[in-house]
């Protein structure tokens, strides 16, 4: 086969097998191990209602950080393209922190912050609102680690974004408000979307800053990757296998639906 | 839209963009900023539009101070350099922004819009185009969408930045020619941007030529080429070529040219001369006329012959003599001044 770029063979096999090692056979262990249950007995698992809750809680909880994310990331993102002020660069730099830091020590501390007697979590109490040991805590806890997907994701776009199309708007009579609405949301739209999605597959596969400040009651503020792991001290192998099977399926039906709402959006970009 | 500009002065730095510039503009004119880069012929077009704030002076438009107008009440139409369309828009919808952000209560209907955006795109020649994207589309299409997209709004006063600083050499004279048919039409007052003589000689009533953020000198193209205002200005406008001269006895002395006999105010001493391709006469050497030049080419062109020498290390153009069908590379020649225009050294 002639192709006019050079060295398709060599850099599509080396894909294949990269990819086949580090991705695909681990993930055809996981779908072959939980069959020992066989099929009734893998439904049997995912469908406990305590499985069923944790699966909720953490996708529920992993999506409306992601959603959180996006408006507060859009946000910080502006800031640190558009404006020139003291403690800039410091902000840009804070804004990677819940990448290096050890998810245990973010959970650890998000705790400290948020139970009853924390900082934050007491005058939060006075209000009535409890956040650690709930599933409110597991939305924040996942927010904290999706935050820097999206920030870094919208950045780049926005600082290509060129000027004199919201010049432009500006002398056809837009106002800031719609400038920014017609104009400079639409050509973030397709960044936007991607960061989002990445917080989001992030903070569905999320453990160790979650366990801390969920509480991981059963049914209540327990999430998934948890009761894997539970299982797993169990020595229940094929039903671990299982609940994790069940993620992965619905993880890989959402992030497909992101691929298709990007595609549109790029299609409306083209 | 009548246009007072009184001692408008933008820096940047310490570098005046704008130094006092002083311009007054009829109603209905079609005028061009004219200069080199750096001259600060965008950033007066930006203070029009408000896209750029002063540090003094004043704007009125039609007896209106525009100081404390943001740009998007000014109602001034704004073409940018590189159109600056909204690329996730179709053309359709990049025609109708301006109609559609409207307040509720000036905003037209939607077949309002449909049939004000139709009639634009009528206009601007490109109707069959409405659905398509702007990466779809050609630079001169682009630049016929943003004019429409600025016309949208009803503008009396429309703003070009560069407006045919992208397109090839073609598209560049048809889209002058209908441009300016275009501005006659509608009746609005146009200003320009350009860095081109031609283009600022050709199709604007007025021209204003810019340097190092003042406005050098403002006067109809016709004006300009026959008594430039000072060195600066003969030496942009025109093909002439700068030669430094001496003045004496009615004369102007060159180093390598016979002399010139000259009126002039200036006083006797050295000065500089402009001479265009018309002011200086090639004619071949030989006999009793000696060379001082040699013919570098010689070509044909739509108008006649035009034919380039070398002057003792300068290279100029002049007309050659009537009768000199063939000048060849390299032969001698004998190169002499018709007329000058003297500036003081």
């Amino acid at each position: 086969m002639r192709h006019p770029l050079p060295g398709l063979g060599l850099a599509l096999g080396i894909t294949w097998l990269w990819l086949g090692l580090v991705v695909l056979v681990p993930l055809a262990a996981l779908v072959i191990r939980p069959w020992e249950l066989g099929p009734a007995g893998v439904w049997a698992v995912v469908t406990e209602p305590r499985v069923l809750a944790a699966l909720r809680l953490s996708f529920g909880a992993a999506l409306l950080a992601a959603l959180v994310d996006m408006p507060i990331g859009l946000l910080i993102a502006w800031v640190v393209v558009r404006y020139r002020f003291p403690g800039r660069r410091l902000l840009d730099a804070a804004v990677d922190l819940p990448f290096a830091l050890p998810t245990a020590v973010a959970g650890l501390a998000l705790t400290a912050l948020y139970a009853p007697n924390g900082w934050l979590g007491a005058p939060l109490a006075a209000l009535g609102v409890k956040v650690a040991f709930t599933p409110l805590g597991v939305a924040v806890a996942l927010a904290f680690v999706g935050l820097p997907f999206v920030v870094r994701s919208v950045e780049p776009v926005l600082r290509d974004l060129a000027r004199d199309a919201e010049e432009a708007a500006a002398t056809l009579g837009a106002t800031r408000g719609q400038t920014l609405w017609r104009v400079v949301l639409p050509a973030l739209g397709l960044a936007l979307a991607s960061g989002v999605a990445l917080a989001f597959a992030r903070a569905v596969g999320e453990y160790g800053s979650v366990i801390f400040i969920a509480g991981n009651m059963p049914m209540v503020s327990e999430i998934a990757p948890l009761l894997i792991v539970v299982q797993l001290e169990q020595f229940d192998y094929a039903a671990a296998a299982a609940i994790g099977l069940a993620m992965l399926g619905l993880s890989f039906l959402l992030l497909l639906g992101f691929n298709l709402l990007q595609r549109r959006l790029r299609r409306g970009l083209a | 839209m009548s246009i007072e500009i009184a001692g408008l002065t933008r820096r940047y730095a310490e570098v005046a963009a704008l130094d006092a510039v002083d311009l007054s503009i009829r109603d209905g004119e079609f005028i061009a900023l004219l200069g080199p880069s750096g001259s600060g012929k965008t950033t007066l077009l930006r203070a029009l539009a408000g896209l750029e704030f002063p540090d003094a002076g004043s704007l009125h438009v039609h007896g209106r101070d525009l100081a404390r107008v943001p740009a998007r009440e000014r109602g001034i139409g704004f073409v940018f350099q590189h159109y600056a369309l909204f690329r996730h828009m179709t053309v359709f919808e990049n025609v109708a922004f301006g109609l559609r952000i409207r307040p509720r209560r000036d905003r037209p209907g939607g077949a309002e819009i449909t049939a004000r955006v139709q009639r634009l795109l009528e206009l601007v020649q490109i109707p069959e185009l409405a659905r398509r994207y702007p990466d779809q589309i050609s630079g001169g299409q682009r630049q016929r969408v943003a004019l429409a997209r600025a016309l949208a709004i009803e503008p009396r006063l429309l703003l070009l930045d560069e407006p045919f600083g992208a397109l090839d050499a073609k598209v560049r004279k048809e889209l002058r020619v209908w441009l300016r048919q275009l501005h006659d039409r509608l009746g609005i007052t146009s200003i320009f941007v350009t860095h081109d003589q031609d283009e600022a000689l050709d199709l604007a009533d007025r021209v204003a030529v810019m340097r190092a953020g003042r406005v050098v000198q403002f006067d109809t193209p016709e004006t300009l080429l026959a008594r430039p205002a000072d060195a600066h200005v003969a030496g942009f406008l025109g093909e002439a070529v700068r030669l430094p001269c001496t003045l004496a006895d009615g004369q102007a002395r060159f180093a390598a040219l016979p002399p010139l006999a000259v009126e002039t105010s200036l006083p006797d001493g050295p000065a500089l001369a402009f001479l265009r391709p018309v002011d200086l006469a090639a004619e071949p050497a030989g006999g009793d006329a000696p060379g001082n030049a040699t013919v570098v080419s010689a070509r044909h062109d739509g108008r006649g012959l035009r034919l380039t020498v070398l002057l003792e290390g300068t290279v100029l153009d002049a007309t050659p003599a009537a009768g000199w069908a063939a000048p060849a590379r390299g032969e001698p020649c004998r190169v002499r001044p018709l007329a000058a225009r003297l500036f003081p050294a």
